[in-house]
């Protein structure tokens, strides 16, 4: 009996020490100076050309190779947390605007600025706003990756049937309402336009912007949403639904307004530079829609937003994650991933990403360069932007007065961002 | 492990030496904590992993639930903060609203379950296997995919049942959309889901009530319907607690169905009917570990714990009055 516990107890010592063996994997492998970096992103049509990035990083590093690793982007935030919390988040990872400065803040990614400063990485080749969102009390943290601003994708068959025009750049809001009217067929169950509530980014962002008003002060202490400029921006799309010339809230509940614009159902759909894959990729949308600037309200504005490349603080490899994304952020790979995958944000590299998609006139999203705004955000951007849904989704359904819920949502966002 | 070492084990299965009372027989005290020591042994690997994984998360989550914590792990000792939030937290008054209505309209799966079940049970019923699998099948079919094909079914535009809908004249609702009808839409499903279930369990019971009360009950002149009201019904009860207490704790649990129908994250807040249809799991799921406010958490969790031990408490209290054991 007693030999038997002895047994037992160095079977399970020898379990133990296996196991600790294998969780410093990549470790093991650095004994002949090999390391293999996982690279965190979210979305799948991109993940052939990151591999593809990834390749010719080693081809460069023979000694470092790349392992992709996807999360779709409905669990990528909650999953990155997880991991992030128990240590183990991936060596490279996507960022966006609304995460970051939770996680520079907490100190779960590296600042790169002695990085920076040491390979004398050209800050000034990416727009500006990008660079600034990837900035938290002075410090960079990210190389921008891509970037994106929004356009109205319209379908030029139903403009066609409807005898329409299509929208051309100078057009106002004014123009597209106008043309929304025109394109709505109930009995077709067809709309001019959808007021979708679920991306902020490429509907109420901008045309809050638009209209004059702002989300969050300049010093991101104070909501904007109790602006009334702010509410006329809301109102171009409340009042959308109001005239059944967009789905209403149930229906788009129901059936995404991507998929009822790819069925054709939908005259204008307001959707990021990022589309032109998706929609290049249906054969549907690939043969009947295009693209066109967003209309003017009382000013020109689009939103740009853009995914960095940022480094886990935890890494055991914090040289080589630097390495590669000094390489991810480089003309070279820009050029690489354009051709492929979405709109890269070094400057002068959006040729490649244009002419992969020939069939749509995507120099609009570059030609918005010059007047966007950037994307809103605080510290903790994420438990306003849940209150953002929360108040929106009232007025959106007419359970309440647009006033008085954008009211209650600057009550309730100034309170979260007194708590920051 | 050496077999010779156990001097227990070979005494306890000689009958007793002594006289007396058969089985009544006194050990030595010594033999009686070896065999409790080798019971224990036995169970070990279960109770471990009882102990583990269910008793120690238990403790774990209670002493949680008196904390608070940071975006990215670390947490601090708020003492009764928690509970204190919660009783001015409308979403989770609203969400507890919503789970003990999902459990009280859910018991209607029982009543539907014993009246299939005694349509199967009927002797000589031709394609009873046919009809089994039919009841069963969603029971084995994944809560998912359960959800997904009732979504498209119940697409306000172009789902099946409002086309169905609209061929006799009727413009059906957005099901999981409207706030008026999404709950019963839900729970529809969920005893749609359910009644295979406790029809099995249904079904072995009164294949275990003795043939010679039916024998009896008709030589007094009963018909099959005062049968089943005078004879299967009350020996059917026990089954039925079994199965009230059963549904009442899963329907308090109740999550996949809700998170895939009503949608997650953007799209269930986008969703009008989501505040009606939001459970007390979902919350917690969602603050646990979309927003990482993990003592909240915690006591949204030991509530529901509380309320769980309270309805089911209650049930074991009341059984007295309704169930006839044999």
């Amino acid at each position: 009996m007693r030999n038997s516990v002895r047994w037992t107890a160095v079977a399970l010592g020898v379990v133990l020490a296996a196991s600790a063996c294998s969780s410093g994997g990549s470790d093991a492998a650095s004994s002949d100076g090999k390391v293999t970096l996982s690279y965190g992103v979210w979305d799948a049509t991109q993940k052939s050309a990151m591999e593809e990035l990834g390749k010719a990083f080693t081809k460069t590093h023979p000694n470092i190779s790349i392992k992709v690793e996807l999360t779709p982007w409905a669990d990528y935030w909650t999953k990155l947390k997880a991991a992030a919390t128990g240590g183990s988040a991936p060596d490279v990872f996507w960022m966006n605007g609304p995460n970051f400065q939770l996680y520079a803040s907490n100190g779960v990614i590296r600042p790169l600025d002695d990085d920076i400063a040491k390979d004398k990485v050209p800050l000034s080749a990416y727009p500006k706003q990008l660079v600034d969102l990837y900035t938290y009390k002075g410090k960079h943290y990210g190389l921008p990756k891509d970037m994106d601003t929004v356009g109205v994708w319209y379908n030029k068959a139903l403009f066609d049937a409807a005898k329409v025009p299509y929208p051309k750049a100078g057009w106002t809001w004014s123009d597209f309402q106008a043309a929304a009217a025109k394109l709505t067929d109930a009995s077709k169950g067809q709309y001019g336009a959808d007021a979708e509530l679920t991306s902020f980014q490429e509907y109420q962002y901008d045309t809050i912007a638009q209209a004059g008003g702002y989300v969050i002060s300049a010093d991101g202490k104070k909501s904007g949403y109790d602006d009334p400029k702010t509410i006329e921006g809301l109102r171009f799309w409340t009042d959308l639904i109001k005239k059944k010339e967009s789905p209403d809230l149930k229906t788009m509940t129901d059936t995404a307004p991507l998929q009822l614009f790819e069925a054709g159902k939908i005259g204008m759909y307001w959707g990021g530079s990022w589309d032109a894959t998706e929609f290049g990729g249906n054969s549907y949308t690939k043969a009947n829609v295009d693209v066109a600037p967003l209309p003017k309200g009382e000013k020109q504005a689009t939103i740009i937003h853009g995914v960095a490349n940022v480094v886990s603080s935890k890494t055991k490899h914090a040289d080589q994650a630097w390495e590669f994304v000094k390489f991810l952020g480089s003309k070279q790979a820009a050029d690489i991933f354009g051709a492929k995958g979405t709109m890269p944000a070094y400057n002068g590299t959006q040729a490649a990403w244009i002419a992969a998609h020939p069939q749509f006139d995507l120099q609009t999203f570059v030609d918005e360069l010059s007047y966007a705004v950037p994307f809103p955000v605080s510290k903790d951007t994420a438990a306003w932007n849940e209150e953002e849904l929360t108040y929106m989704t009232k007025a959106w359904n007419g359970d309440e007065s647009l006033d008085k819920a954008a009211k209650d949502l600057a009550a309730a966002m100034n309170a979260s961002l007194a708590k920051e | 492990m050496t077999i010779t070492s156990t001097p227990g084990g070979t005494r306890t299965e000689q009958p007793p030496a002594t006289g007396g009372r058969p089985g009544r027989a006194r050990r030595p005290r010594r033999d009686r904590v070896v065999e409790a020591l080798w019971g224990y042994a036995f169970i070990a690997p279960i109770g471990l992993g009882l102990a583990v994984f269910y008793l120690w998360p238990v403790l774990q989550t209670a002493y949680f639930s008196f904390t608070a914590w940071g975006a990215f792990g670390g947490h601090t000792w708020t003492g009764l903060d928690n509970y204190h939030r919660m009783l001015h937290d409308h979403e989770f008054g609203q969400a507890m609203v919503n789970t003990l209505a999902y459990t009280a309209l859910g018991l209607v799966s029982i009543p539907l379950a014993i009246v299939f079940a005694a349509l199967l049970n009927r002797p000589g019923l031709r394609g009873v296997g046919v009809y089994r699998t039919l009841f069963f099948l969603p029971v084995v079919t994944m809560p998912v995919a359960i959800a997904m094909v009732w979504r498209w079914l119940y697409n306000g535009n172009y789902g099946l049942i409002n086309y169905l809908l609209s061929l006799v004249g009727i413009d059906g609702p957005n099901w999981i959309a409207d706030p008026r009808v999404a709950l019963y839409a839900l729970v529809a499903v969920g005893v749609w889901s359910s009644i295979g279930y406790n029809l099995v369990i249904f079904l072995a019971g009164m294949q275990a009530i003795p043939k010679e009360y039916y024998e009896a009950a008709q030589i007094d002149g009963a018909g099959p319907v005062r049968q089943f009201f005078s004879v299967t019904i009350p020996l059917l009860s026990p089954t039925a607690f079994f199965v009230s207490v059963i549904s009442v704790i899963g329907s308090l649990q109740l999550f996949d169905l809700v998170y895939v129908m009503a949608g997650s994250g953007d799209a269930a807040r986008a969703n009008p009917a989501f505040p009606r249809l939001e459970t007390v799991v979902q919350l917690f799921y969602d603050r646990a570990f979309v927003t990482n406010d993990r003592g909240y958490a915690a006591a949204i969790v030991m509530v529901l714990l509380l309320v769980i031990i309270a309805l089911t408490a209650f049930q074991f209290r009341m059984q007295k009055r309704w169930v006839h054991y044999g």
